[in-house]
């Protein structure tokens, strides 16, 4: 007599006896599997809820990080865009030993060079700015002092926040344009008016304040800044005149080309003393550091999401005891341990697949809220959508794999006498 | 065991066990060396008390269950060496099984409840339905087709179990206990239907404890203990 087939354990191996003209387990269908799968989520639907809430919060988590820095970057992006991406800066860098400065005619040598359009030149004078004689200059907030063009704003793409910049025509007048934070840090908020003139000492000579710049949008370091007239510079501050920043403009396709003759042209002695830079790209690069540092924020929705597959593996566990009594009956149906695991696993990655989609959208939702509210465009980032959610259906893969193992694996006899 | 040797294997057997024995760990002995043969289209009640076994022999003879020693064939094959897939398949094609608490979903009607029973066997789904809908005819209920379990009566929820049991059109129904959870009227008419389903030539072999049940049908076995102590107008 032949011991008879251990019903406990699954046997692949194609036995002697397993004759194909017996007959095969019916197929079930897509829809077959999809109604069994939401079986258990229409008797209980509060518990499904319940279950799928931890997936669904650390989904939305998970996209609000997302989506909210790509929305403010992509704002960032149109703004500079429309500032126009093309301007680039050259500095010069003393070295130790080697006063490097560019010829007071630099901009105008800049602007030969082929397919610029526009530039302008900053001189350091390193004077010290005060607010009044009676402050000690020693002591000061340590504002730039610059001798500038007065076309700076035109080829910076800044604009005046009160006042006027400096014109050709007061080149030598003891004139000052404060930048916005200068301004600031020196307490001036207004520009003079003829009954009530504004004015600050530089080195040791009172200069009048016509105007104040707004943030500059991309060269936010001129924000620190004191302009002044070139001339008023040289007379009054006893400075050389030298220029130490070049800015130019030139058509997108030919940057390359005008940054690597900037250097040559400027400094010729050794144009490797000259730091040559787009400041929108050093901004970008500064908002896209920005963006990375939310890891933290990916490490909790992840985080949420490992807790989210407990509370679902946790509800599948308690889901295979509660219904053994169907487990037996659909095992004497003819149901073979594989479409018991189906339906199980179908069931484990229908909650999942359920509060992922449900997550995703509450933090799409949320995310395009806030970009109209700080007036960004609205970003959907769908590859991440897809991936969260395929990451929510494999949670519940992995989730519901050793529940729905243990259903199958269930005796016929002992999930039928348990009722 | 069985008498009458003049027309031995005449009829083909729709199940047999022979030489069964199961044990379980720990010494426990629920069938001792039992051998039964049951013709096409016999009508059997396994008669006994409670531990005598009867129900682990329902089990083994359903495959629910293997025996630790000795064969079941059903429909004549043996089919202690299949795979748990091709026993599935069998059981789903050959055997309907009615239980004492009718086990249906609460979640579907009727018709549902008895095309779930096809889900298994390879019917399509456009078909499930209308077969459901015959079998619910056969047991006296297409007016009930579209009714919950909760708004249907004990013996209306046994029928549909039982519609259940043979939509497909089993070989064998293994009945366990299908009146237990009735009244005895009730319990009555049910029994009436399944003997009706054995009329038209379904085996029938149902496990009970009550005598009244088991005088009703032609034939008797009665276990105690494991064995089998008597056996009365079985054809061989």
């Amino acid at each position: 007599m032949r011991r008879a087939a251990n019903l406990r354990r699954p046997t692949h191996v194609r036995r002697p006896a397993d004759d194909p003209s017996l007959p095969e387990p019916g197929r079930l269908t897509a829809i077959d599997v999809l109604q069994l799968a939401t079986l258990g989520l229409r008797s209980r639907p509060l518990r499904a809820v319940l279950s799928t809430l931890g997936i669904a919060i650390g989904m939305a988590t998970l996209v609000l990080v997302v989506a909210i820095p790509r929305s403010s970057n992509a704002a960032l992006l149109a703004r500079l865009a429309a500032l126009g991406s093309n301007l680039v800066e050259a500095e010069a860098e003393p070295q130790p030993n080697l006063p490097v400065s560019f010829p007071a005619d630099a901009a105008a040598m800049a602007a030969r060079i082929p397919s610029v359009t526009a530039s302008a030149q900053l001189g350091n004078t390193s004077a010290v700015v005060r607010r009044s004689s009676l402050i000690n200059p020693q002591q000061t907030v340590g504002l730039n002092v610059l001798a500038s063009s007065p076309n700076l704003l035109a080829v910076v793409s800044g604009s005046m926040y009160r006042g006027r910049f400096l014109q050709p025509s007061t080149e030598g007048f003891p004139v000052a344009v404060l930048g916005y934070q200068a301004a600031g840090s020196l307490g001036i908020v207004h520009a003079s008016t003829p009954s009530q003139p504004e004015r600050v000492v530089i080195g040791t000579r009172l200069f009048t304040v016509i105007g104040i710049t707004a943030p500059m949008p991309v060269t936010s370091d001129l924000d620190w800044a004191v302009f002044l007239g070139w001339d008023a510079a040289r007379s009054d501050l006893h400075w050389g005149g030298r220029a130490s920043i070049v800015y130019v403009r030139a058509p997108d396709r030919r940057l390359s080309a005008v940054s690597n003759l900037l250097g040559p042209t400027l400094y010729p002695q050794d144009p490797g003393f000259v730091n040559v830079s787009q400041p929108s790209d050093a901004l970008a690069a500064k908002r896209a550091a920005q963006a990375t540092s939310s890891g933290l924020l990916i490490g909790l929705a992840a985080v949420s999401l490992l807790v989210g597959g407990v509370g679902i593996a946790n509800t599948m566990f308690v889901a295979v005891l509660e219904r053994r009594p169907e487990i037996g009956l659909r095992r004497a149906l003819g149901a073979t341990r594989r479409q018991i695991r189906l339906q199980f696993l179908g069931e484990a990655v229908t909650l999942s697949a359920l509060g992922g989609i449900a997550g995703t959208t509450i933090g799409l939702l949320g995310a395009a809220a806030y970009a109209l509210w700080e007036h960004w465009p609205v970003v959907l980032p769908l590859p991440v959508v897809a991936a969260s959610v395929g990451g929510a259906v494999c949670v519940g893969a992995v989730a519901g794999l050793n529940p729905a193992i243990r259903a199958a694996r269930l005796p016929p006899t002992e999930a039928l006498a348990s009722t | 065991m069985t008498g009458n040797d003049a027309v031995a294997a005449q009829v083909p057997a729709a199940l047999e066990v022979r030489d069964v024995t199961k044990s379980y760990p720990g010494g426990v002995v629920a069938l001792d060396d039992v051998s039964l043969r049951i013709a096409r289209g016999d009508a059997v009640a396994i008669v006994g008390a409670s531990g005598s076994g009867k129900s682990t022999l329902l089990h083994i003879m359903g495959t629910l269950d293997a025996p630790t020693r000795g064969q079941v064939l059903l429909n004549g094959r043996s089919t202690g060496e299949l795979a748990d897939r091709r026993l599935a398949a069998l059981r789903s094609h050959h055997l309907g099984f009615v239980f004492q608490h009718f086990h249906l979903s609460e979640r579907l009607n009727a018709t549902d409840n008895v095309a779930s029973g096809l889900l298994y066997n390879g019917v399509p789904r456009h078909r499930r339905r209308a077969m459901a809908q015959a079998a619910l005819e056969r047991v006296g209920l297409a007016a009930r087709a579209t009714n919950f379990p909760h708004q249907l009566s004990g013996g209306e929820r046994q029928r549909v179990a039982i519609a259940r049991a043979v939509a497909h059109g089993p070989l064998v129904i293994l009945a366990d206990e299908p009146t237990g959870a009735l009244d005895s009227r009730t319990g009555s008419s049910v029994l009436e239907l399944l003997l009706e389903l054995n009329e038209s030539g379904t085996t029938l072999v149902i496990i009970t404890h009550d005598g009244g049940v088991a005088g009703r049908l032609p034939a008797r076995v009665e276990i105690a203990d494991g064995r089998i102590l008597g056996a009365e107008g079985l054809r061989t």
